[in-house]
């Protein structure tokens, strides 16, 4: 058995109609996952970029590359076994935990309050996909109510 | 200049150079089929169902390598293409089908004949298209037949809502256009061509693997020159069926569940495996791990998505076949001894020798592949041949004697039953000079029967050759050898008398149980030039062999079935 691998997936498509259902349908079509996925148009080009997180084998990953590429709309596929990688994360915890400790584990992290109201403080962190995980499990001390992914985006280092 | 939409989906048929339509009108595709009345240019040819339209679009395009054209109406008109465009699909067929949609106000709103037409053709498609605007339709079906036609090539379907077509705007039609998005590659890399051709001439055991993109990209005379200059044995899918000329003493046949045993052979002891526009279909390889075992492989093909996609390919070049042919042959000749692979092609004789591809004939009753030889014999190249899918399939595969290219035309990957018959309309219409015979079974011919009435309206005579068992035969083949003979829902004892059912429609019928009667039907139907039904009753219980089990070695092949 081909070993499982984890991989992160920039697409630059043509900012047309259905486009993201051409590429989610493709996913859906040949039985590969999407983990997280993050679409925002690229300013005054007419395109977007996607980043997709995404797993399987060798010869999976190398298919859902092929076909992304096959997609009429799909200008780019950028792919590397190390990117920058990032991503943000907002979390909502009662207000009788501690704000300053709240405060310290978010800096932590790259991150801070965003904001506080009479019922919940809500933070902010960005960082690098491991960490978040850390970070998720670090935070649970102090009760979250509600957490919500932003999806990884992705840089090539050069 | 202005005009509306109805009237540039006219105009961009002419530029394109379109003479024939196959369609069928209907609510949000009727300021379309306004036009069509008005206009001289084309011919359309009305079916009497949309699925066959769209294969018989197929079949014109499968037998000419232009671009074949259907038009549908709106939600059921369009969902009953969908099985059109599939099989287009599965086997890279060059085809545009233009539906119509229900207005843009009202898309989104349940309407009536309302369905998401682009999004269920987006995985059955190579490309499609909403059209938003009749100032954007120009490109659009420009785009479509470039699409359509080039890289590796396939259906592309244009949904256009009812008032696009009735709006009005400039006629812009690009000369050329450029999809910056889209842009294959057709040059071979040279290094990776060169390295291909040395390997060649250091193989001691080399077989060339020829697949249908030889038939797409119209390289079988290139194929044919390599295989001449190198003298290195050949095995054909069912979609390069014809590739090679039958009689050619290089060809071993077809490969894979159903092909010859000295093919299959071939391809489990080879060294290298030649593989020109194959895509390694399952129905071919077998067992993956077990396939080509010992063998490098180079594999020629446009689709970079093909290459590696089941099989670790050893040397893969991207390109069109013909520019990579055209590098490679002179490299080849340069270096290749044909003599070096001739204690290979002995073996291989000698497999050939031992289990020859052949059946029991009979006396007392017709054997299905004897219909298929004789027609061989009578019509030879001066017919082109559509099946269905079945038994009957694999019988002409295997034993009518093809000498060209765009001879055979079948359904391979989507394996539609019902393809056949409007295929072959699409086919004689095309091929005017050409017999068009539609072998068939029992099962399949009453999928799209009702084309009795379109090849009779259109003066469109195709020859169907029911090969009449009285069973879903292939699927009966599978209960007898793999479900112990229990025979569910496959056996087709009631069934309609094919010979009135024609004569209904206005063809003509013949019921065949003898050589002899046979002989005359079909020396009859060839004479009078009609559409025509021959109901040949045969051996019930023949089965296609040799047989690779599903999911088994291609060097186990069941070689006889004994009760």
């Amino acid at each position: 058995m081909m070993k499982v691998e984890r991989r992160v997936i920039s697409v630059i498509v043509q900012n047309e109609h259905s486009v993201l259902s051409r590429i989610t349908g493709l996913f859906a079509a040949r039985g590969y996952n999407i983990e997280t996925l993050t679409v925002a148009p690229i300013p005054e080009s007419g395109m977007s970029r996607l980043t997709i997180e995404t797993r399987g084998n060798v010869r999976v990953i190398e298919q859902i590359i092929k076909q992304l590429h096959k997609l009429i709309p799909t200008y780019k596929v950028i792919e590397h076994e190390e990117m920058i990688e990032k991503e943000m994360v907002m979390m909502k915890f009662p207000i009788n935990e501690s704000l300053s400790n709240i405060q310290a584990l978010c800096e932590a992290y790259n991150g801070g309050i965003a904001n506080v109201s009479s019922q919940h403080i809500i933070t902010m962190i960005a960082d690098e996909p491991k960490r978040v995980r850390h970070f998720i499990e670090a935070a649970q001390r102090f009760h979250p109510i509600e957490i919500v992914r932003g999806g990884v985006v992705a840089m090539e280092r050069e | 200049m202005e005009m509306t939409g109805a009237q540039m989906v006219i105009e961009a048929m002419k530029l394109e150079g379109v003479d024939t339509v196959f369609g069928y009108p209907g609510g949000a595709i009727m300021n379309v089929y306004d036009e069509i009345y008005k206009q001289k240019e084309f011919r359309h040819i009305l079916t009497r169902h949309e699925q066959a339209a769209v294969h018989a679009a197929d079949g014109y395009a499968r037998a000419t390598g232009k671009v074949g054209v259907a038009f549908v109406t709106s939600g059921p008109g369009f969902t009953n293409a969908v099985t059109g465009l599939a099989t287009a699909y599965m086997d890279s067929v060059p085809i545009v089908v233009v539906s119509g949609q229900v207005p843009i106000s009202l898309i989104g709103t349940d309407a009536f004949q309302e369905i998401d037409a682009t999004g269920i053709s987006r995985s059955c498609t190579k490309h499609n298209f909403l059209v938003r605007s009749a100032k954007e339709l120009p490109r659009i079906l420009k785009e479509a037949f470039y699409l359509a036609a080039s890289g590796r090539p396939g259906p592309v379907h244009v949904d256009i809502p009812k008032d696009v077509t009735a709006e009005t705007a400039k006629f812009d039609y690009p000369a050329r256009i450029d999809i910056p998005t889209y842009r294959p590659t057709t040059k071979g890399n040279l290094r990776q061509i060169k390295k291909a051709a040395e390997v060649i001439c250091k193989a001691k055991r080399p077989v060339f693997y020829l697949g249908g993109g030889i038939v797409h990209s119209n390289s079988a005379e290139l194929v044919r020159e390599l295989v001449a200059e190198t003298k290195i044995p050949a095995v054909e899918t069912l979609m390069a069926r014809g590739v090679l000329e039958h009689d050619n003493p290089l060809l071993l046949g077809m490969v894979g569940m159903h092909g010859s045993y000295q093919a299959n052979m071939a391809m489990s002891e080879a060294d290298l495996m030649i593989a020109l526009g194959p895509r390694f279909d399952d129905r071919v390889t077998g067992k993956v791990s077990e396939f080509g075992k010992h063998a490098k492989i180079i594999h020629v093909d446009i689709d970079p998505s093909s290459i590696g996609k089941l099989v670790d390919v050893d040397y893969p070049i991207v390109g069109d076949l013909k520019e990579v042919l055209e590098v490679m042959i002179p490299k080849v000749k340069e270096c290749v001894d044909p003599d070096r692979y001739q204690a290979w092609r002995d073996i291989l004789k000698r497999y050939n020798e031992i289990h020859p591809l052949a059946y029991e004939d009979s006396d007392k009753v017709i054997k299905p592949q004897w219909v298929i030889e004789r027609v061989g014999q009578v019509l030879g190249d001066k017919a082109v041949i559509s099946t269905d899918v079945g038994q009957h399939q694999m019988w002409t595969a295997q034993f009518y004697p093809f000498s060209f290219p765009r001879q055979f035309v079948t359904s391979g990957g989507l394996g539609t039953m019902g393809f056949g018959f409007p295929a072959a309309v699409g086919v004689k219409r095309a091929c005017p000079d050409k017999i068009s015979v539609n072998f068939t079974g029992d099962g399949s011919i009453l999928m799209n029967i009702q084309e009795l009435v379109t090849a009779v309206e259109s003066r469109l005579p195709v020859i169907n050759i029911v090969l009449n068992n009285h069973y879903l035969g292939m699927v009966r083949q599978w209960q007898t050898f793999f479900y112990e003979k229990r025979y569910a829902e496959t056996d087709l004892s009631f069934q309609p008398d094919f010979v009135r059912l024609a004569e209904a429609c206005g063809g003509i019928g013949y019921r065949v149980e003898t050589k002899e009667e046979f002989d005359e039907a079909l020396n009859d139907a060839i004479e009078k030039g009609v559409v025509a039904m021959i109901d040949v009753i045969v051996d019930r219980e023949e089965n296609v062999l040799p047989m690779v089990p599903s999911g088994g070695t291609l060097y186990n092949m069941l070689l006889e079935y004994k009760d």
